[in-house]
């Protein structure tokens, strides 16, 4: 995960696999065709030229000198993890690392959960965010039925990850719908189209929820609004897949992020939740992704942990362990703990700080629409409400890149760049095109 | 992939996951009739108490303590990499660091190899040599036909490592079949050239295997000169590698799945192809292993530094093979041991069957691998005798 600077903003990630022979792949219009928009985006990043250009489009945590960053304690932690002669190098059990899965999971239920005592949770580390959906998806094809293969429907937000539903079709379930969520006009979700959109689903649909800081919005459910939604899940007998993939940026706190989960589970509800502590730990690609389950029976547990050990032995079959002894190190100790949480409710402030100057920089410009939402959410990711002109119009011409759906990654915004993306914002929305 | 030791011989890798809550869950046989049979034999091997048990089931390569070990020079370069203030943590790409795959390619078909220099070559690096399998399995699925999903059939060898078949069937390719094959033994390269005359008459496809690269001849190249010769011959293949063993970095994602194409012009197609399913699997491989393998591998001195310890476990293991038939010969064990010497590596077959492999675990608390097999490595001064005893006893034992 330590790679030298190439520049910022992850441009290593655009590193095709270049000709081993040392010349670089020509990429045709066939190839870029076939990569997701967010990779065209990060690559038309890489090639632009303009001194001024700005990527408000990376997934990580950017520090104010626009880099990702090794949090000191992470550092000082893998120093003396390195240092242990008693430690060597040996294969994790395929479930991953025990004091990790343990960690994780009471960061997401708590430590005194009911199904954490009734023996009704299975805990996965898994080779990252991705894996950890992955085989959520590959657990749910017979969640219901080990007979036959349950093929959907799956339900993803609208806008969401655009990896999703290559992961779950990829899975072999091919059926995957869209339930509205976030409004452009409101700036915020709409919880009457969504309770439409779900009340339409067959039983058994998995409904894909995040947890908190959602991606690429930003606009996380409330309170009211999750005790709505989950009436719905278990009037209409549906399945939630929750999503987590940026635990503690939102309220600096892993528990504190994650207590849609701990609401689910007190509801008596079974669950997936595919968790990540990359962002928190400052541990990008280190195998860091956590798979916890949740169910109705201890009864069945053991199945289910069974089958889990079968799929993950027929894909990754064991995770690595380096990134997860050092979050189990952290979060077992409490001095540790404490020292963590300094430098993440940092990183939570630097990103409502940001927020707030942000709203304020555009209210002054007079730029128009509503940038309330800027400040009512937290969190990694917000909506600037642009159209697919507009993005086109700000990458193009101003060399400012956003995610597509004109969603932009908070702290990627800096000191140097304020102003030209503030002038940038305020010129797409007070432009005709 | 550091980890407090339980003991050895990879303890660890049975630690299933225990009640959150603090208390380990109770295996019922449910449970044990779901695993595979190297697991059960693990899973056996730590329940068992008797003071001489002796497990020559693991995959790993072990010192003369009986434990895995980090390379000084792995640990050097460990240290340099975490102390250097330009290295910043970051996701790979998606097909990982092109570093790692450029030597591993090289690793594999030679630095001159004509598919190199013809661009009819992918390097992908995976998390580990399961996930390098895997891979190759779903890129077969649509290799003829972009359209069509090819589904088998897929020959394995038997023996062979007891989780392939279901990699290949989790990728939606059911149609497994074993080949009769030589048990425990590495081709020759007469053999080589005839087996690839067939390949390519019948026009086969294929799938090689190299999970323990440099630990029969202790080079990287020499070890893949099947790849090189098949490569040689024009031959499209997939080749599965892992630099675990040789790095001695266990389950550091330093797999890597080597793609030969026979036109170039294939080659961004497969990419693309590469990449989607990556997206769907892992979305990038961790990277820190990788770095220290390309590190190694880049730098001559430290290449040299790294082919000496590397040599020092292929010498060691090829010391316990000629101690072990010397062994059995002056014990006067029946059947035939020259195998043990004229074969290398870090694994070899005992020649029994079954039952016998039982009443070593059962009678003798000495664990093999199914089909009899045994990992060389895992022999030392500690246990040796009483493992070439218990080979002597259940041979001449009536069962």
């Amino acid at each position: 995960m330590m790679s030298r600077p190439d520049g910022s903003f992850d441009e290593k990630r655009l590193n095709q696999n270049g000709d081993p022979g040392g010349h670089q792949s020509v990429s045709t219009s066939a190839h870029n065709a076939a990569v997701g928009p967010e990779t065209r985006l990060l690559s038309a990043f890489r090639k632009d030229t303009h001194h001024r250009k700005v990527c408000l489009a990376g997934r990580e945590y950017y520090s104010k000198e626009g880099k990702t960053f090794e949090l000191r304690l992470v550092g000082k932690i893998k120093q003396q993890l390195s240092a242990d002669p008693t430690l060597r190098p040996e294969y994790a059990p395929s479930l991953g690392l025990i004091d990790f899965t343990r960690r994780a999971t009471e960061a997401a239920l708590g430590k005194s959960s009911c199904a954490i005592v009734e023996n009704r949770v299975l805990g996965v580390q898994t080779p990252g965010f991705t894996a950890a959906v992955r085989l959520g998806a590959e657990l749910l094809k017979h969640w219901h039925d080990v007979s036959a293969a349950w093929c959907g429907p799956v339900y993803l937000s609208t806008p969401c990850d655009d990896s999703l539903a290559g992961i779950f079709q990829a899975a072999g379930i091919q059926d995957i719908r869209e339930y509205y969520f976030w409004d452009d006009r409101q700036r915020g979700v709409c919880l009457e189209k969504l309770l439409e959109d779900l009340e339409r689903a067959p039983q058994q649909s998995v409904v894909v929820l995040s947890v908190s800081g959602h991606y690429p919005t930003g606009a996380d459910l409330s309170q009211n609004q999750w005790a709505v939604i989950t009436q719905l899940i278990m009037r209409r007998r549906l399945f939630p897949f929750l999503l987590l993939p940026v635990q503690a940026l939102c309220y600096g706190e892993l528990e504190r992020d994650a207590w849609p989960v701990q609401y689910c589970a007190s509801q008596g509800m079974e669950l997936l939740c595919a968790q990540s502590f990359s962002h928190c730990f400052g541990l990008y690609g280190e195998a860091v992704g956590h798979l916890l389950c949740v169910l109705k029976q201890s009864s069945l547990r053991l199945s289910l942990q069974s089958r889990a050990e079968r799929i993950v032995q027929s894909l990754w079959a064991q995770p690595s362990v380096g990134g997860a002894q050092v979050v189990a190190t952290v979060l077992s100790n409490p001095a540790h703990r404490v020292e963590w949480q300094l430098e993440v409710m940092h990183m939570v402030e630097r990103c409502m700080l940001i927020r707030h100057i942000l709203r304020e920089r555009l209210r002054l410009l007079g730029t128009p629409g509503s940038w309330e939402h800027l400040t009512q959410q937290r969190g990694l990711y917000c909506c600037a409400g642009l159209n697919g002109q507009q993005v086109e119009f700000l990458s193009n011409r101003r060399h400012v890149y956003l995610l597509p759906g004109g969603c932009l990654n908070i702290s990627a915004i800096n000191g140097h760049n304020l102003d030209y993306v503030t002038e940038s914002i305020h010129l797409v929305l007070t432009t005709l095109l």
